[in-house]
């Protein structure tokens, strides 16, 4: 929309418009303040953003999948009810992050459509299989554990809908991942098949959740032009580091071990450092040739495919009712004229 | 959107464990984010482990059944979880899901007071949800029904919770305060999914011609195993009698009012299809409860005794 106003106006209006906006913007961003939706913002701002925040979104709805995977078997009547609440939570997420896509001026249909027809990235992270109760566990502590990592600082992001819909995702991840902990920890003190379900678990996911924070930082193309606009605060390699620390200690307490006989933390860099990790297999995951990439896109198309008649009955039904609305309006204004 | 009211009633019940007079640990789980004073399984868990109720065996077997209701309802509906046709629908669908839940773990945590095991504790709600066979289930059978497409989801929706809101409506002010309590926390819940179902039925009745046809189908098939929801035997009559319970086939007639209002708003028929015979309080089931409970107790089955 407002790309097609400023096509209407003369070409040097739009461009004092857009001097004056690039100085509006800088200010904000110098200020570490906040842009709206209705601020002048740098075509590539925006773009970045709204690839971000997409991802984001889509990564939340597809997560919903390998959680879902255990709902029907969930062990006991509790662990089921939190387990529900959590995949419900992460839609609610999808949502938010959906309408903070949208102020940035797409559609949530066709962000839809681009995750179905494979033009959209989501988290490679979901792209691993759920295989057992454990999983539900693992997937909480080290997966939505990095995701906190990763996303307390972009509460602070520059972008003000992204940034307060990350507010209130936090509050919920932070409890996600205590809940993952808890499952681990009942595991660990229980039978010895309970307890070895929980340490395949943690050997399984502990590097997928590890490359969650992305590339190494000198292998980042665009984490250096987020960081100047106040969209991402720290490095990839600084949040993993900061993860490993965290996750050595909690270990511990959960009596499983790390499957990295090199995590150690470094007196001169003052940073946790960890055993290699397999970027080939990251790369393939992204191309598309994981272990679940066919699964999770499948599921969404149909689940998209087949609600397409309801969606479409919810349309016509509005759309008859406003009619109806409208017909008796205009029967009243009538009866007043008369 | 209008959906037919009821008289308003005061829903508050009479039995007061809400508030956690048992004390002890109910108030100091680090889980716990929903303040106040809403029942939760583990307080009436409580409330059973130190002897402060304890139901009869009649008021015990009629939990059971209401129990097993919520739960393999809840089983059904948790499936829809990142299926649904809109994301709203996932969040909707998983909310009545859990709700059921809810109201299943606190009908079967009683019922297991009333059911002790051979040392004497209580029968836990894992241990009924998860290590009781088939015939031993006392759910109706139109809670079995599959899923089949929205339409009959809805249709069962529908169906369940006008059902639901009459029974639970009427058991807040039963004599049993804990059967009270209960009902008088699920009430509230089921107001809300009656409005949920009613105002996809009068959508999909009134949206396009396809789902117009998907609505009356999915009535049709839920439809036989209405007439099994409000059918009375010896143990409701006994528990009508004493105040504790409500004669299912006193519903009917609210039932029958309030969802033929939703109907004809919505141009539709009742649905002139032949009564299953039923039979599902006495274990006799349809095919589909065996499937559900083998997904459903699979993995507790395959470690007896731990704890999760």
């Amino acid at each position: 929309m407002a790309a097609q106003n400023l096509q209407s106006v003369p070409a040097e209006l739009t461009q004092e418009a857009d001097a004056a906006g690039q100085a509006h913007f800088d200010r904000i961003i110098a200020e570490d303040s906040r842009i709206e939706p209705r601020d002048w913002m740098p075509a590539a701002y925006r773009k970045t953003l709204l690839r971000q925040v997409s991802q984001h979104a889509h990564s939340e709805i597809i997560g919903m999948q390998p959680e879902a995977n255990w709902i029907s078997r969930a062990p006991s009547l509790k662990r089921k009810a939190i387990l529900m609440a959590k995949v419900q939570d992460e839609a609610g997420h999808g949502l938010y992050l959906y309408s903070a896509a949208e102020t940035l001026g797409q559609s949530r249909d066709k962000m839809m459509d681009d995750l179905i027809a494979g033009k959209a990235r989501y988290s490679s992270i979901f792209n691993y299989p759920a295989l057992t109760w454990a999983d539900m566990g693992a997937i909480g502590w080290l997966v939505d554990g990095a995701a906190i990592c990763n996303q307390v600082p972009l509460c602070r992001a520059s972008y003000g809908p992204y940034g307060r819909a990350m507010v209130r995702i936090c509050k919920e991840e932070s409890f996600h991942q205590r809940q993952g902990f808890e499952i681990l920890l009942e595991l660990s003190n229980g039978t010895p098949a309970q307890k070895q379900m929980a340490q395949d678990a943690v050997n399984r996911w502990y590097a997928p959740a590890l490359m969650m924070f992305g590339p190494p930082d000198d292998d980042s193309p665009n984490s250096k032009q987020s960081m100047a606009w106040n969209i991402k605060r720290f490095s990839n390699d600084e949040l993993r580091s900061r993860f490993v620390g965290m996750m050595v200690e909690q270990v511990r307490v959960l009596g499983l071990t790390l499957p990295d006989d090199q995590v150690r933390f470094n007196e001169d860099t003052k940073k946790w450092e960890h055993g290699p990790l397999d970027w080939h297999e990251f790369q393939e995951i992204l191309a598309g040739r994981g272990p679940c990439n066919a699964q999770r896109l499948e599921r969404r198309r149909a689940a998209h495919d087949d609600g397409a008649w309801v969606r479409e009955a919810a349309a016509a039904y509005a759309d008859k009712q406003r009619a109806k609305q409208q017909a008796k309006e205009s029967m009243k204004t009538k009866e007043h004229a008369a | 959107m209008s959906t037919p009211e009821t008289s308003t009633h005061e829903s508050t019940g009479h039995g007061d464990i809400s508030t956690g007079m048992a004390g002890g640990d109910s108030n100091a789980s680090a889980t716990r984010i929903t303040p106040g004073n809403a029942l939760r399984p583990e307080d009436i868990a409580l409330e059973v482990k130190t002897g402060l109720v304890k139901p009869s065996g009649d008021v015990a077997e009629y939990a059971l059944r209401l129990g097993d209701d919520a739960l393999i309802l809840e089983q059904r509906l948790g499936h829809w979880i990142s299926r649904a046709p809109e994301l709203e629908e996932d969040i909707a669908l998983g909310n009545i899901a859990l709700d059921q839940l809810g109201h299943a773990r606190s009908f079967l945590t009683y019922a297991g007071a009333g059911m002790p095991k051979e040392d004497g504790t209580a029968t836990s709600e894992d241990e009924l949800a998860y290590f009781r066979r088939e015939h031993e289930f006392r759910s109706v059978q139109l809670f079995e029904q599959p899923n089949g497409d929205f339409a009959a989801t809805i249709a069962r929706q529908f169906v369940v919770s006008y059902y639901q809101y009459e029974l639970y409506r009427r058991l807040t002010e039963s004599t049993d305060s804990t059967l009270a309590a209960i009902a008088a926390k699920a009430v509230k819940e089921v107001d809300y999914h009656r409005d949920h179902s009613s105002q996809w039925v009068l959508r999909l009745a009134g949206g396009t011609e396809e789902s117009r046809k998907r609505m009356i189908h999915g009535l049709r098939l839920m439809w036989p195993y209405v007439n099994e929801l409000f059918q009375d035997d010896d143990l409701t009559q006994r528990l009508a009698e004493a105040g504790a319970a409500v004669a299912p086939s006193s519903l009917r007639g609210d039932f029958d009012r309030l969802v033929t209002a939703v109907l004809s708003e919505a141009e539709l028929e009742v649905p002139d299809v032949p009564a299953a015979p039923g039979g599902g309080r006495y274990g006799k089931h349809s095919e589909h409860l065996g499937y559900i409970l083998a997904e459903m107790q699979v993995l507790a089955r395959e470690h007896p005794g731990a704890s999760w």
